[in-house]
């Protein structure tokens, strides 16, 4: 039933009217859902599915009611800063029940697991069998699903890729109900890697790892003291690591304009351990530290141009000016906030905005004007990096490509941040560069075909798929994707 | 939908011919707003209105609203929601009409007194709650009020105004927290005098603002999620202060 009957007027409307949302969003199942950065909160039906079947049993009851069920869409463990796994009057699938690891081969490094497992549980799970994830972002507190529908990259982008160029299969819930299995080199799978959850439910992954003998890496650190430098040092060959990452200082004005410290880093063979390292008895051993968490309400404005300041300072004047083979436990370099619960909450009650770009090589001029514009405006953003992005992979609205990857976080209250960001949109565009889609809650849709020119193959699909738009997100609408 | 800065793809202004309402789409179509419903009474000044807002890059729509024909809004306001399918949702509704009446006049013509606060009062519970609902169903979107101080504290000088303006804040801020928590956020803004064509040239206090403060007020409303929203901002205070004013004291204040 529609939610208005335009035929009947009067109190019989109201009675329609009332109806229609008590059927909609009024039960006890409906949640305020928000991203990781917190704003632009939405309402929704959460359904946590248990098994496959209680999966597909959801969808075809979705895709029964049409445009009229508001659609839904899987959602991992709500990390995307976004708005990508909301689904405002509809339902979102809590993917978080799926969460079993199905079988690991050890010998050929191969393990399947159903999409709501995290990464974290994979990490711990693998570890202590000398098996790694080859590809992991900034926390490993996603799920192998999210992983998956945003083909997240991390600081191994040049030597590993992103994350989809090690799925070796994938079982894709679509919108008729049925289950297929994707394989790599199907137009389904490079629409699905990076699809944000719109081609439909991802129930299983299978996932070729990577082989580790330790639960170390073996850190290089150098310091940069301008932009310029610190491209130079990034691109310099001769370098031998697979991770590289650049934390940036973009609130150093002047000369020190873009000052970083640059970190490179590898898995820390067996050998490398010094003859007393207390590793030696237990290499491989997942020992994640965690502090408290910050309370529930901060107060706005806390990060602000003096603390983030005094932050920067502190980071570029402690770390080594270039120092070799430190060893650090793997968490700690490749998930460095994961110590810290909850650290979204920082931002306080408006949230934070991420601006993740990538600029083209040959456009460094560019990658420097939106660094200097940052840097000029006094922009809190910590933690900022840069790093470089290796080949892109086959997925049409998969973010990486070959260039200058820069990611920032700003307190969404900063007066006027949207014009701000949309003139840097302009700037990133305008170099054949683009914005992340699994962490954008801002960009204007009109500035989307330059960033993904095969965002209409995107479409197209789609609409062949899932032609009532059973699959549809907050940002599916918002973007019109 | 709305970004990460609250600001509505989509609106729907009823009373689409209102001074604070058209500045507001303006100021909303210069950051994400791509169509606009102008609900309002048929005239030429509704077809002016829609088409200086089509020049900045909108598309826009003219529905024929009128707030004392109550029985029609169920019909007419809902089709806008319903029309447009999933892809056509209203992010935010800003409810704008409204009819300062003419104090002297009015209290002397009860008719036109009870026109006053059927327009002001009678006419937004309607319009007010059939928004809400569709809001509702939808899961998302902003309904934003425009209340005025006139309606902290009823003056002798206009309190048949005040009254109809007491009543619909009573109500918004009701109307926000039925549905707090449901996705639908609800905005009550209480300008001050606003200076518009109407009352340009008449004396005005130092709290007058303009139709373009109050838009600018909304923008910043909506990315903090607020529930009440002064304009100018001094207000909360001022009324703070007026609110407790004893009665013999506030007859011979000069506001
Ligand atoms: C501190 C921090 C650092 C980060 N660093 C990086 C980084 O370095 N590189 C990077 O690439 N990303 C990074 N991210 C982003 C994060 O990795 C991605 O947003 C990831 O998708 C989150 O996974 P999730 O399980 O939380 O998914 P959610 O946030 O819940 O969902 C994200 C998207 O995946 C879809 N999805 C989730 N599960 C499924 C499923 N089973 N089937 C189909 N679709 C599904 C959703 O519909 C949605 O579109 C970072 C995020 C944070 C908070
Ligand atoms: N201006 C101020 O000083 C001030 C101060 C505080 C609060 N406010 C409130 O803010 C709102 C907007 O103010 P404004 O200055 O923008 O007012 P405005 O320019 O005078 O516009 C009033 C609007 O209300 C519409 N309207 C009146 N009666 C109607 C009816 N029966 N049905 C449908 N529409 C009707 C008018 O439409 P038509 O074109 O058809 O007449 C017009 O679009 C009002 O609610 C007002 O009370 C104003």
């Amino acid at each position: 039933m529609p939610p208005f009957n335009t035929g009947i007027s009067g109190r019989d409307g109201y009675t329609v009217t009332f109806m229609a949302v008590e059927t909609h969003v009024l039960d006890d199942d409906c949640v305020a859902l928000s991203g990781w950065g917190r704003t632009a909160p939405t309402l929704a039906r959460v359904f946590r599915p248990r098994g496959h079947a209680e999966a597909a049993e959801a969808v075809r009851a979705r895709a029964a009611r049409g445009s009229i069920g508001r659609g839904t869409i899987a959602r991992g463990l709500g990390r995307a800063y976004g708005d990508a796994a909301q689904n405002a009057g509809g339902t979102v699938l809590d993917m978080t029940g799926l969460d079993r690891i199905l079988a690991v081969d050890t010998t050929a490094g191969l393990v399947v697991c159903e999409a709501g497992v995290s990464l974290h549980r994979l990490m711990a799970a693998l570890l202590p069998l000398g098996w790694f994830v080859p590809v992991t972002p900034g926390t490993r507190y996603v799920t192998v699903g999210g992983a998956v529908a945003s083909d997240v990259h991390g600081t191994n982008h040049q030597a590993a890729g992103s994350f989809a160029r090690h799925v070796t299969a994938l079982g894709l819930l679509t919108a008729d109900g049925g289950v297929r299995t994707v394989l790599p080199g199907t137009p389904l799978f490079d629409a699905t890697t990076g699809g944000l959850g719109l081609t439909g439910v991802i129930l299983s992954v299978t996932l070729r790892l990577l082989p580790v003998e330790t639960s170390l890496m073996s850190v290089d650190t150098e310091r940069a003291h301008d932009l310029d430098d610190l491209m130079d040092r990034l691109g310099s060959t001769g370098h031998h690591r697979s991770h590289a990452v650049a934390w940036i200082d973009l609130l150093a004005r002047g000369a020190a304009t873009g000052r970083a410290v640059l970190t490179r880093a590898d898995h820390a063979p067996y050998d490398a351990l010094p003859r007393r390292h207390r590793a030696r008895r237990e290499p491989l051993a997942f020992r994640p530290g965690r502090l408290p968490a910050p309370p529930p309400y901060v107060p706005g404005g806390l990060l602000n141009r003096t603390t983030v300041g005094l932050l920067n300072e502190l980071r570029y004047r402690r770390a080594a000016r270039a120092s070799t083979g430190r060893l650090q436990p793997l968490t700690a370099f490749l998930h460095p906030l994961d110590g810290i619960p909850h650290r979204n909450r920082v931002y306080g009650r408006e949230g934070v905005v991420p601006y993740r770009c990538v600029v083209p090589y040959g456009q460094e001029e560019a990658l420097r004007r939106v660094v200097l514009r940052i840097a000029g405006r006094g922009c809190p953003s910590s933690p900022a990096t840069l790093r470089r992005f290796g080949a892109g992979g086959p997925g049409w609205l998969s973010f990486p490509r070959p260039g200058w990857a820069l990611a920032l976080d700003l307190p969404a209250g900063l007066p006027g941040l949207g014009v701000f960001l949309d003139t840097l949109d302009e700037e990133v565009a305008g170099a054949g560069g683009r914005v992340c889609l699994a962490q954008d809650s801002r960009v204007r849709p009109e500035a989307l075909a330059a960033m993904y020119p095969r965002l209409d193959e995107f479409r197209a699909l789609r609409a062949e798929l899932d032609p009532r738009s059973t699959f549809t997100s907050d940002l599916s609408r918002r973007l019109a994707l | 939908m709305k970004d990460a800065f609250g600001a509505p793809q989509s609106l729907l202004v009823l009373g689409g011919t209102s001074e604070i309402g058209l500045a507001t789409a303006r100021r909303l179509i210069a950051r994400r707003t791509r169509t606009v419903w102008l609900a309002g009474r048929p005239s030429p000044a509704l077809t002016g209105a829609a088409d200086s807002l089509r020049a900045l890059g909108a598309a826009v729509h003219t529905v024929p609203f009128d707030a004392l024909d109550t029985d029609s809004h169920e019909e007419r306001l809902g089709k806008i929601f319903t029309e447009g399918g999933p892809a056509g949702d209203v992010d935010m509704v800003l409810l704008a009409f409204g009819v300062p009446g003419d104090q002297a006049r009015d209290e002397s013509d009860p008719v036109a007194a009870v026109r006053v606060a059927q327009t002001n009062y009678t006419g937004a519970v309607s319009a007010g709650l059939v928004c809400a609902g569709a809001l509702q169903a939808q899961g998302h979107g902003s309904l934003v009020v425009l209340s005025s101080v006139a309606g902290e504290r009823a003056r002798r000088a206009d309190f048949i105004y005040g009254s109809s303006k007491a009543g619909l804040d009573a109500f918004a801020q009701g109307l926000g927290d039925a549905l707090h928590g449901t996705g639908v956020h609800v905005m009550v803004v209480r300008p001050g005098s606003v200076r518009s064509k109407t009352t340009a040239g008449l004396a005005e206090g130092p709290l007058a603002t303009t139709p373009e403060a109050v838009a600018s007020a909304i923008e910043l409303g909506l990315r903090r999620r607020s529930e009440t929203v002064w304009v100018p901002g001094a207000l909360r205070v001022v009324m703070a202060a007026v609110r407790h004013a004893p009665r013999p004291l506030f007859r011979r204040l000069p506001v």
